[in-house]
């Protein structure tokens, strides 16, 4: 699998063609949430924009009126940049200046929860677990290429944040 | 010649306003199943400039007990806190101390 690494102050990794077909298409599913299917009731909206006040619905509704309009742009962004990163087609070099690499690590956070809801993951979930039973009961799944999913972007995620936590250190 | 000043008593201090500098608003981050222990790590000192100790002190307090206050203060101040750790992809909520 690929990681990140240091190289002067970019966070660099080489990435299999699979692998930049699987961030092509995560990035423009989470675009697709945010804008044309961007919908108040999906748990996964609920999520990424969480209750500022979980207590009081009316106090929540009118914090959100000021802020989800930014909120919601900043996250299609971050999910942009992961686009306009990638390689035309291909295998391909990945080369990330601080305010991209941020801008990645922050949207594959975002594709990890979304992923994390429909997978309905709790915190007694061992991914490994769930992947064995999911490949034992259809290895051809939606669930097993989920989870696949899920388990390389929490990968791709600690590699790219040691690569960043690197470039600050220097 | 002019009147002498005439003095107002001043009324004692609202006690709903005194209570509000006696409890400030809080920033509260919650437990959730996804988030890497090391970005939340990472937030906090990015966020609030705390120290790398106190971050991870503060990511085991969220991770064991489910949630912590990350910051208190001014109510809008915490709002802006909550909506920045939603940029990050934290659970935030803001609340009364």
């Amino acid at each position: 699998m690929t990681i990140f690494r240091r190289v002067g102050s970019e966070c660099v990794a080489d990435f299999r063609e699979d692998e930049v077909r699987v961030l092509r298409k995560v990035a423009e599913e989470v675009v697709g949430l945010l804008t044309d299917g961007f919908d108040r009731e999906d748990p996964v909206v609920e999520r990424l924009f969480p209750d500022v006040y979980p207590a009081d619905a009316k106090d929540s509704a009118e914090f959100r009126r000021f802020t989800e309009g930014d909120l919601k742009t900043a996250k299609i962004d971050q999910a942009g940049a992961v686009l306009a990163g990638l390689p035309e087609a291909g295998k391909g070099e990945v080369r990330l200046d601080a305010e991209s690499a941020e801008a990645w690590l922050r949207a594959i956070n975002d594709a990890r929860l979304a992923l994390g809801i429909r997978l309905e993951l709790t915190d007694d979930t061992v991914v490994e677990y769930e992947l064995e039973e999911a490949l034992e009961q259809d290895a051809g799944s939606a669930r097993v290429f989920q989870l696949s999913v899920y388990s390389y972007l929490g990968y791709l995620q600690e590699s790219l944040l040691d690569a960043i936590i690197g470039v600050n250190n220097r | 010649m002019t009147a002498a000043p005439q003095t107002v008593p001043v009324d004692k201090p609202d006690i709903d306003e005194a209570s509000e500098f006696a409890r400030p608003w809080v920033t509260i981050v919650h437990n959730d199943p996804v988030n890497l222990m090391s970005y939340v790590t990472w937030v906090f000192q990015q966020l609030f400039g705390y120290s790398r100790d106190k971050a991870e002190l503060l990511m085991l307090d969220v991770h064991q007990k489910g949630r912590a206050v990350v910051s208190a203060g001014a109510r809008e101040r915490m709002e802006h806190d909550a909506t920045r750790l939603h940029s990050y992809g934290l659970w935030a909520t803001v609340d009364r101390q």
